[in-house]
Formats: C-alpha cells, sequence, structure tokens
C-alpha cells in the first residue's frame, strides 16, 4: 500500500487532488481511498488531504501519519507546517518550489527523495490562477509513475473542469515534463 | 451489470435512495450528512428523480413530515447526524410506534458538548430505545447496499417499521472509493412497489396515533414489541435474496478469525474492518485473535451472538463502544453483550473498553492495547465493572 499525504491551503483544492488520484487509480481496477483531513477548514488555513492506493481492498480509515509520499500544494507551507513529519525514511517529498532539489534540501536540511517543481508559474501562466492542485499530481506522476496512469488521472481531471479541462491537462503535462529532481 | 466506480460514499447513499425510487425526501442539512441529501435535492432539481425533496425548517419536522408522507403511501427518506437526530427524536419515537417504514440514512456523529462535529455512536445509542430496526455499515458498497434493502425490509407488511442505516461520519461519509453501483435494470423486481395496508386516504378515512387509554397503551406496546422481533425473519430474508442475487452477503453478526480465537475484539461500524487488519498482522506474531462484529444493532440478536461468542474457543470478547453512559458501566454495547451472554455457564469474559470519542482515530497501538487487556483480565481472572477507556490521557 501507498500512502500519500497533501498538504495545501483551504481553496488550493488539495481534496480534489487527492480524489483525482484515486478516481485514476479505481478506474484500473485497483484500490484506492481517498479523504479530507476533517476538520473546519477556511480558505486560507493549512489543511491537509490523504490518498491511499493498493492492489487490496483498503481497510484502514485514519488519517496518515507515516506517509509514502507528501505532496506540497504552497511553499509557504515549508515555514509552518511541519510537512515532513512521519515521512517514511525511502519515502518521496514532492514540494511546489522555484528552487532546485538540491537547494531546497540544504535548505530545509533534509536529505530524502525530494522532488520540485514550480507549480504556482506554472499555474499562472497556464490556468491564470495559483492553485497548483492539479499541476502538482504531474509532478507527483513524474516522481512515482507507477502509482496511477497518466490517461486515467487526465481523464478525471477533464470530468472534474470540463470547461477548462484542456488547460488543466496542459498544466499538469508541463509539471510532470518539468520536475525535477 | 453493476459498475464498479469511485465515488464519494454519500453520494452513493443517495443514489441508494434514488435506485429505490422515493417519493418524499424530507431532510435538513448538517455535518457530515448534508452531501447526501443535497445530492438528492440535485437529482430533484435536474428532473433525474421524481421525488417531493421537502426543505423543512428543523429535524423534527424532517421526521414529522417523512412520517406523515410514509402513512400516506409514499416511500420516504429522510438523513441526519448527531444534534439532528437528537432534535427529531420525539418523533423517531412516534415513527416506529406508528409503524411508519421511513428509511434514515444516520452518518454517526459525536453529541454536544463540547461541540464535536466528529464521529462516534452517541448519536445512535442515544435513540437505542426508539423501536427502529437499526443496522451498521462498514464501509461504503455496505452503506449503499444497506440502505437500497432497508426499504425492502422496513416496507414489508410483515414488518412495517423504520429502518436506520449507520455508518460512520467522515470515516465513511467523506471518503471517494470504489463501490459497485447498481443499473435500474439489475435491481428490476427486487424492490416491490410500497403499500401500507392502512393508508391515510380522504376517501377511506382512518386514524393514526391517536390517545391511547391505559386500557390499551400496554397492549400497543406489546404488539410493537413482537413486531421488531418477528422483522428477523424478513431481515435475514432480504440479505438472503441479495446475496443470492447479487453475490454480496450480509450477517446479523459477523466474525473474522474468530473460530480459533482466544480473544476477540467486539464492534460495530468502520472499527471492524481495521481491528481487522490489526488481527492478520498479530496472527503473524501467533496471537489468537478474531473480531465479531454485531452488525445488527436492533433486534438485537441474541441467538447470533450466543453462537459466535459461545464457539468453544473464545475465552474474552472485548467490546469496543463508541459512546459513553455515564454513570452506568459507561459502556452501552458491553452491557448488552453481557446480558446476552449472562445465563450461559461457558460464556466468554466480557470487558469493555471505548475510544474513538469524537473523532479520535484509533491507531493500531491501541488495538493492540485492547486486546492484551482482554489477555490481562482472563490471567488476573477479573472482569471489570466499567469500560476502560484506551488512548486516554491523564
Amino acid at each position: 500500500m501507498v500512502e500519500i499525504r497533501f498538504h495545501g491551503r483551504g481553496g488550493q483544492g488539495a481534496v480534489t487532488s487527492a480524489e483525482i488520484l484515486a478516481l485514476a487509480v479505481i478506474e484500473e481496477g485497483r484500490y484506492a481511498q481517498a479523504f479530507p483531513a476533517f476538520g473546519a477548514e477556511r480558505r486560507g488555513a493549512p489543511v491537509l488531504a490523504f490518498t491511499r492506493i493498493s492492489d487490496e481492498p483498503i481497510k484502514i480509515r485514519i488519517g496518515i501519519y507515516e506517509p509514502d509520499i507528501v505532496i506540497v500544494l504552497d511553499p509557504t507551507l515549508l515555514r509552518s507546517v511541519p510537512v515532513f513529519s512521519g515521512l517514511k525514511e525511502n519515502g518521496i517529498a514532492v514540494i511546489n518550489s522555484k528552487k532546485s532539489p538540491e537547494e531546497l534540501k540544504a535548505e530545509l536540511n533534509y536529505d530524502g527523495n525530494l522532488v520540485t517543481v514550480d507549480a504556482t508559474s506554472i499555474a499562472m501562466e497556464e490556468l491564470g490562477v495559483p492553485i497548483t492542485n492539479v499541476v502538482m499530481l504531474g509532478a507527483l506522476l513524474k516522481a512515482k509513475p507507477e502509482l496511477a496512469k497518466m490517461e486515467y488521472v487526465e481523464k478525471f481531471i477533464a470530468e472534474r473542469f470540463p470547461k477548462i479541462a484542456e488547460k488543466e491537462v496542459r498544466a499538469f503535462r508541463r509539471a510532470y515534463e518539468e520536475a525535477r529532481s | 451489470m453493476a459498475k464498479r466506480r469511485g465515488i464519494e460514499v454519500s453520494i452513493a447513499i443517495a443514489e441508494a435512495a434514488a435506485l429505490a425510487e422515493v417519493d418524499v425526501v424530507s431532510a435538513y442539512p448538517i455535518t457530515p450528512q448534508t452531501h447526501i441529501v443535497e445530492h438528492l435535492a440535485e437529482l430533484v432539481a435536474n428532473g433525474e428523480l421524481n421525488a417531493e425533496f421537502i426543505t423543512v425548517e428543523s429535524e423534527h419536522t424532517a421526521m414529522s413530515a417523512a412520517l406523515g408522507a410514509s402513512l400516506a403511501g409514499a416511500r420516504a427518506f429522510t438523513s441526519t447526524s448527531s444534534q439532528g437526530l437528537a432534535l427529531m427524536n420525539e418523533i423517531v419515537y412516534i415513527a416506529s410506534s406508528m409503524r411508519a417504514p421511513v428509511v434514515m440514512a444516520l452518518a454517526n456523529r459525536s453529541l454536544s458538548a463540547p461541540i464535536s462535529i466528529w464521529n462516534d455512536h452517541s448519536d445512535v445509542m442515544n435513540e437505542r430505545d426508539t423501536g427502529w430496526i437499526s443496522i451498521f455499515a462498514n464501509n461504503g458498497q455496505e452503506a449503499y447496499d444497506l440502505t437500497f434493502m432497508a426499504f425492502k425490509i422496513g416496507e414489508h407488511p410483515d414488518v412495517l417499521l423504520p429502518v436506520m442505516i449507520n455508518f460512520d461520519g467522515f470515516i465513511l461519509t467523506h471518503v471517494v472509493e470504489p463501490i459497485y453501483m447498481f443499473d435500474k435494470e439489475e435491481v428490476e423486481g427486487f424492490l416491490p412497489p410500497y403499500h401500507h395496508p392502512y393508508v391515510l386516504d380522504p376517501e377511506r378515512p382512518v386514524t393514526h396515533g391517536p390517545v391511547g387509554l391505559p386500557d390499551i397503551y400496554t397492549e400497543a406496546k406489546k404488539q410493537q414489541e413482537e413486531a421488531i422481533r418477528n422483522s428477523r425473519k424478513v431481515i435475514d430474508a432480504v440479505w438472503k435474496e441479495f446475496d443470492e442475487r447479487f453475490g454480496r452477503r450480509y450477517n446479523a453478526v459477523e466474525t473474522y478469525k474468530a473460530d480459533d480465537a482466544e480473544v476477540v475484539l467486539v464492534t460495530q461500524g468502520s472499527v471492524t474492518e481495521a481491528a481487522q487488519v490489526v488481527v492478520d498482522e498479530m496472527r503473524k506474531q501467533g496471537r489468537k485473535w478474531g473480531v465479531v462484529e454485531i452488525r445488527l444493532w436492533r433486534p438485537f440478536p441474541f441467538e447470533d451472538l450466543k453462537k459466535a461468542l459461545c464457539n468453544g474457543s473464545i475465552k474474552c470478547a472485548v467490546v469496543l463502544d463508541r459512546a459513553i453512559s455515564f454513570g452506568g458501566p459507561l459502556g452501552i454495547v458491553m452491557s448488552e453483550v453481557r446480558a446476552a451472554l449472562y445465563n450461559l455457564s461457558d460464556r466468554p469474559m466480557v470487558v469493555g473498553v471505548t475510544a474513538g470519542l469524537g473523532g479520535r482515530d484509533i491507531r493500531f497501538d491501541e488495538y493492540v492495547r485492547m486486546f492484551e487487556l482482554g489477555e490481562e483480565c482472563l490471567k488476573e481472572e477479573k472482569e471489570p465493572d466499567r469500560v476502560i477507556i484506551v488512548g486516554l490521557r491523564e
């Protein structure tokens, strides 16, 4: 089982990312579960969302405390939220940052696996808004391609954003190309 | 054919009510149930469901309208949680007493105060004695299946009682997961049309719920008690037919690796599957543990529970309560399990624990602790009177 924790801010669509990923996995016939951290959500406040992926039915339903992967949708969270908390030793952090993995590792005093992508710039250029949820899924799939099939992720991105499907899919693909590890 | 799809469990539950072609939805939004009635409102507004959606000013009215609709011959559905159910309470009791087969999807949530929107079983336990058939679902598929089947059970002419389907708020309601969703053709003929034998009809007036003077009230309550007891035959028959047609089996008491277990955890709701994971893991270390789930809460499955727990192997049943009975033994389910086994000489020891109140996650090591508490009690040959709160900070 792979356990993924999304860190975002209320309104950035962390839950949507977690759900799109789960839907793509379920479409393949495998098992997945996506859910938000259940709290009093407020726009701009730090939020969590979770996805579990498995080849077997998933019976565990508590929050994810020891993730295999953490995804950080907003670089400002790095200053205020312990995003690496419980991350497994061989886990991967996928972070929205203009910096290279080497720079960010040094800055954060973190020496694990790290993938960075300038998701905010991609979102601004492709969508015109700094909403990075779909963009970060591109970087996630670059970091761990076996998680889900690109075509299914794109299918559910298009379903979720029917009016701007083309733009969202383009942003997703760009992040996949531009992510650095 | 049923289509396997990823869907939020709340939406699937609403679709189960739509699949049953409900005539009336009468509901008031409350977290974490809201998505269910929102989706039904959407289906009605889009013309996809030919039903009357009654927007009410409170849950008290939600249940009143559902009750009236049900007695007027309409298939009626509502959904609520926590404070909403508490506010409904007066009419919840009346609905069963007036034999109105309303179906209620109950997204289990704790009761205030302090205010908590999160999950435990305080709300359903507070309504334990209201005379409803009460069933627990452990995952999204079960919540969907059981909601659909609830209409067939409650509306059966030998039953005519309301049914509540319990599923953990947030933990189930807000999760996207794979669920096999039926199409209409596939369930054709499973759910017969609803007929109440004493329907409210201006052409043939009848009276429901008049004054019951002391010379008749006792007999009325005796009849009601017999009705819910007898509903068990129909519940079993409906679950059997569902299994035969669709291949998923539901039982009043579900067991997991209990045959050779020495200690079992007795559960209700989504903790059941988590406990199964713990059992699988700890069996690798030679711990003979199992899980027994009381799926059917009312009518209480006395015989099934005795059979499951007095299997010659189980020495201790640790009962996990997700609510507290203040000033009593604390554990409501624990007390009922003990009472059910009271007169049996070969009964296992019954130990009560509580955890996961007000939405607190129950972690792996806390489940292990529950089983180990059972082992310790066995060793000390001491059956505690009151439940032990696991995960309590002191």
